[in-house]
């Protein structure tokens, strides 16, 4: 593969991309060097080819590239990272080069970075919760092993804090196992990138962790592959080494702006706000590989987050990646301005694999149940708040005065924590009966008698 | 007609080769050297435009394109139920062993197993004359099913030899049919082009009600055999769930699921429960009446496309056997999205929001292909659409939701609203509609003492005032309104609470037999009568709807199962008794 041709034929030079021309024997999507004048060596990969033409997305940018001095050799094979176990403890780029000035790892293996999708009939399905401590995750939109739970923020909200508290905190209670963190930052800022650093060597977590930084000033299209070089890692972990990899990916929305960038550089048609069309299909091919396999021990469990431009959850990014993650945890502004921490919005947030992670044996009896009536009981709160705005609070029976303090004892109470208070479910589910027990027993429409005459304390 | 072109252009799915003339459109092919899946989709010359039902990566300019002389069939016989396939119908079980738990691409498999035996019954003998689609014999392929074994529509003749009663493989011949001369040898399979809807008779007006156990659904938005649906709604409204009730309860005899860009975990699940969930008629496992078809969002974007044909081409094919199919087609907004992406790298001109101009007349052509029949058997057969429809931002404005209305009669309008305060099913029903419930009149007429249509739109008409009465609420307090209209609110709050929600984890409340949904119906309406002639009597709503068992009414759903619905009746009495005693009437 080394004694390939050198083409000197860029004919075209567009953002990120070089059409190279005359060449042959080159396959779709394989891996591409490219050397500038200055001798300067940059990788890329085919895109599209048309006749003689070929389509290369340089990952490192076009700056400097000319169509007389740039050469041009196919490799002829897919990208693929060398992959092994030492990864972890160690910082890499988006190639899934160290960038931590340490020396290369040990390869026990190189596999291609858009891996392959799990056969269905292959996939095992989540049912371990995995405990997060954090009231509003466990209680109520919990998460389970192999789930893919996003979080939908906003531009200055916690997501950083609250991704790297779920990062320190995460455990399946009552269970020994090999435990990895693979971190994905994309087109986040250095000192945001530092504090994610920080946060883990200080919780220890590093060593159990492997961090792929593409920063914001980093080449966009490495930014595309960055979170697959990421998850090849992740695969490798989970299902040659056994290991339940959590994987944070975080932003989203970079990621996607940078899918805007190289689809509009090929000229491609547009479908909603400029995004490509395929921008589900390309969403899917990274949120997919979360999962668990019949017969293999480890698992990868994914936590995107992305923040919604302008807060709009229906904005293209936010949008597809509801329709593919099992579930969305949504923070809000407007308990962030109130100052509760984590301000996550239970009311739009869901976890659809919650009703096969708890209950009797894995969580306890009445979780289900009592996630459910806190929130109708909230949902009620809320309306009963902006009604009681309108028409004071005289206007409202006894009865939904006992929901408006329902309402913010919730949120003071169960929603509120510290950044490094870690709480078991009993504590959470003992703060949710307290809660519940504000509201007269005959609202507990969703809750079977008997939880009641257990857990309800009567005042 | 094996003349070999050659690979010109690679553009993702999307493949286009010369020196291939007399390629027919939609021809099967095989591309490059690892002979990927492909289908023609665009002709100009001796060029010819494919789209690959296989990931692209590492093919080659220059590499070899063949036709196969035949377009994308799919194979129908003995082995479809209780299968899991891909979106052009290789069996992912296959696929499993022969590439391990991730899915490469290149793998040849037939859809249907070639070594298996069945029991096969012969039901004509020599010298009868078999007609085109026409049954010859049967195979009992689960204990749910009897598969009967077709004539192929575009065959027939005089059957000079066939089978006795035995066992076989489906690639053994066991007829023979004689016409002008000519000989065709019958096997239990028969392949069909899943672009082209397989004929029939006549097409009849649909009259039955598809029971799909669902409440809101069988009592206010019904579908009937043969008819078409549409589920839409946003993310995190419920579209799979309400999908996979559908698949697991209704009283069709053959369920075809197809997961179409969705997740894989759903198709997992199905996996788990399908086995396991039991039918409500005959106590068998689900599975054994189910086929499923499973491209998940990361599998080919090209086989999704196909995935929707190959599952519709299935149902008609039980349809032809004297069968009620049902189709979940979830979700064929990822459908519409891989035609928009192929239609990209066509470079076509696109019409709304990139989407081609066709997508109206290709979703026309899918829905038109539910309908009840008379199949060139002879027998009375359905099939049933329901496809769930996922608009970007849950804007019922765009061009997937607003094309597909044209084409189906009942829209389920999923809500957000409704999911966030966890109402399921989150199914509106104030902007939900059915154009099938004057068909499903007479049926539903026949078991109410033709009461049905009266209490669903006295109902429907409360459900209406409650949301008015909202708006005043909303301006002036609850405390304001006159005690009818209290009343209204309540007795909403019952139909919500206690009819319309329905759990689908509860195992009593997940499927509502046809007469406890009626029963429980026509108690919260008898309810909101009794209390009528209460508040005249001067009795408030507050102290009514306090009664222990008016609470308890919204439960009912759940604690009365549906062996014993009478209970409902005697649960009316016990509310009865309490309002007298509140007007002071009682002992």
């Amino acid at each position: 593969m080394t004694a390939s041709v050198e083409y000197r034929s860029v004919q075209k030079i567009s953002g990120p991309l070089i059409f190279v021309e005359g060449v042959s024997d080159v396959g779709f999507n394989e891996m591409v060097e490219v050397r500038d004048a200055e001798g300067g060596l940059r990788r890329g990969r085919v895109l599209e080819i048309n006749r003689g033409v070929a389509a290369v997305e340089v990952f490192e940018g076009t700056t400097g590239l000319s169509t007389t001095s740039t050469s041009v050799r196919f490799l002829g094979k897919p990208l693929t990272i060398p992959l092994s176990t030492e990864m972890l403890g160690r910082v890499f780029n988006g190639l899934g080069e160290p960038i931590d000035g340490g020396p290369a790892p040990f390869t026990e293996e190189y596999r291609d970075v858009n891996g392959l999708p799990m056969n269905p009939y292959s996939r095992d399905y989540p049912t371990q919760f995995i405990q997060t401590g954090i009231s509003a995750i466990d209680g109520m939109d919990t998460l389970v092993r192999g789930q893919k739970l996003p979080i939908f923020s906003g531009s200055g909200l916690p997501h950083n804090l609250l991704a790297t508290q779920i990062a320190r905190q995460a455990t399946i209670v009552g269970e020994e196992v090999s435990f990895a963190v693979v971190f994905v930052a994309m087109g986040i800022k250095h000192d945001e990138a530092a504090f994610f650093k920080r946060s883990f060597e200080e919780s220890g977590a590093l060593k159990n962790s492997a961090i792929f930084l593409n920063l914001a000033d980093d080449p966009p299209v490495e930014r595309l592959v960055t979170p697959r070089s990421a998850l090849t890692l992740a695969e490798y972990l989970a299902f040659e080494q056994d290991m339940h990899v959590l994987v944070i990916l975080t932003d989203m929305t970079n990621y996607a702006e940078a899918l805007r960038e190289i689809s509009a550089a090929r000229e491609e048609v547009p479908s909603r706000k400029g995004y490509p069309g395929y921008m589900y299909s390309d969403f899917a091919s990274i949120y997919e590989r979360a999962g668990r396999i019949k017969g293999r021990k480890g698992s990868i469990t994914q936590m995107p987050v992305l923040t919604m431009p302008n807060d709009d959850i229906t904005h293209p990014i936010p949008d597809l990646t509801g329709y593919i993650t099992e579930g969305q945890i949504v923070l809000d502004r407007d308990l962030h301005r109130r100052g509760i921490y984590p301000p996550i919005n239970i009311l739009p947030s869901l976890s659809r694999l919650m009703k096969d992670g708890i209950g009797k044996g894995k969580t306890r009896e009445d979780h289900g149940p009592v996630a459910s009536q806190l929130y109708s009981a909230y949902a009620r709160a809320q309306e009963l708040r902006s009604l009681s705005a309108i028409i004071g609070e005289e206007g409202l029976t006894e009865k939904d005065r006992a929901y408006l303090r329902f309402g913010d004892s919730f949120e003071r109470k169960f929603l509120s924590q510290g950044i490094d208070e870690n709480r078991s479910l009993e504590t959470t589910l003992a703060l949710a009966w307290e809660q519940l027990s504000l509201l007269p027993e005959t609202e507990l429409t969703r809750i079977p008698d008997r939880f009641v005459k257990m857990y309800y304390k009567r005042t | 007609m094996t003349k070999i072109g050659r690979i010109t252009k690679i553009s993702g799915p999307v493949v286009q080769a010369e020196g291939v003339a007399g390629l027919e459109m939609h021809e099967l092919t095989m591309v490059g050297n690892e002979e990927l899946i492909g289908e023609v989709v665009r002709v100009e010359g001796d060029l010819a435009t494919i789209q690959v039902y296989e990931d692209t990566a590492g093919l080659k300019l220059g590499e070899p394109v063949k036709g196969s002389g035949m377009p994308l069939a799919v194979e129908l016989g003995p082995g479809l139920l209780e299968s899991i396939f891909d979106g052009i119908q290789r069996p992912l079980t296959v696929i499993r062993d022969a590439t391990g738990d991730f899915v490469k691409r290149g793998v040849k498999a037939t859809a249907l197993p070639r070594d298996k035996k069945w029991h096969f019954v012969p039901l004509k003998k020599i010298g009868d004359y078999a007609s085109p689609g026409s049954i010859i014999g049967k195979v009992q392929e689960t204990p749910l099913l009897e598969h009967r074994i077709l004539v192929p529509p575009n065959r027939e003749g005089k059957i000079e030899f066939i089978f006795e009663e035995g066992e076989y493989k489906i690639e053994d011949c066991i007829a023979k049919l004689s016409r002008d001369g000519e000989i065709y040898e019958l096997k239990m399979y028969h392949k069909w082009p899943v672009r082209k809807p397989r004929p029939y008779i006549e097409r009849l007006e649909p009259s039955e009600p598809v029971i799909t156990g669902q409440r809101i659904i069988d009592m206010f938005f019904p579908v009937a055999k043969g008819g078409a649906v549409s589920i839409p709604g946003g993310f995190g409204t419920g579209k799979t769930i309400t999908s996979h009730q559908l698949a697991a309860w209704s009283d069709c005899e053959v369920i075809v699921y197809i997961g179409c860009g969705e997740r894989g975990n759903e198709m997992t699940e199905v996996l788990i429960n399908f086995p396991e969930w039991k039918d409500p008629r005959s106590g068998r496992p689900l599975m054994e009446r189910t086929v499923l078809i499973a491209n998940t969002s990361n599998m080919p974007v090209a086989a999704r496309e196909a995935s929707i044909y190959t599952g519709v081409t299935i149902a008609e094919y039980f349809r032809d056997m004297g069968y009620n199919v049902g189709v979940m087609a979830d979700s064929t907004s990822r459908w519409a999205e891989a035609l928009r992406e192929i239609s990209g790298r066509l470079e076509e001109m696109p019409a709304e929001e990139g989407y081609p101009s066709y997508l109206a007349s290709r979703l026309g052509e899918f829905y038109e292909r539910a309908g009840r029949v008379k199949s060139l058997s002879g027998l009375y057969g359905s099939v049933t659409l329901v496809g769930a429809v996922s608009p970007p931002g849950g804007d019922f404005s765009e061009p997937v939701t607003v094309h597909t209305k044209r084409f189906v009669r009942a829209f389920w309008a999923l809500d957000s609203a409704l999911a966030s305060m966890r109402h399921y099913p989150a199914i509106n029903w104030l902007t939900s509609y059915s154009e099938y419930t004057d068909y499903v009149e007479k049926w539903w007429n026949e078991r109410t003492n033709g009461k049905w249509k009266e209490l669903r739109l006295k109902a429907l008409d409360i459900l209406k005032k409650e949301d008015d009465l909202k708006e005043v609420i909303r301006l002036v307090g609850i405390e304001s309104l006159p005690e009818t209209e209290k009343l209204i609110m309540e007795t909403a709050r019952l139909l919500r609470e206690g009819f319309l929600q329905q759990n689908a984890y509860d195992p009593v409340d997940t499927y509502s037999s046809p007469e406890k949904q009626f029963k429980l119906l026509s108690a919260i309406l008898q309810f909101h009568e009794m209390a009528l002639r209460a508040i005249s009597k001067g009795v408030p709503v507050a102290k009514i709807s306090s009664l222990p068992s008016v609470t308890d009414l919204a439960k009912v759903r759940m604690s009365i199962p549906n062996e014993k619905a009478e209970e409902i009746d005697r649960f009316l009495e016990r509310i009865q008794n309490d309002i007298k005693r509140l007007t002071g009437e009682g002992v």
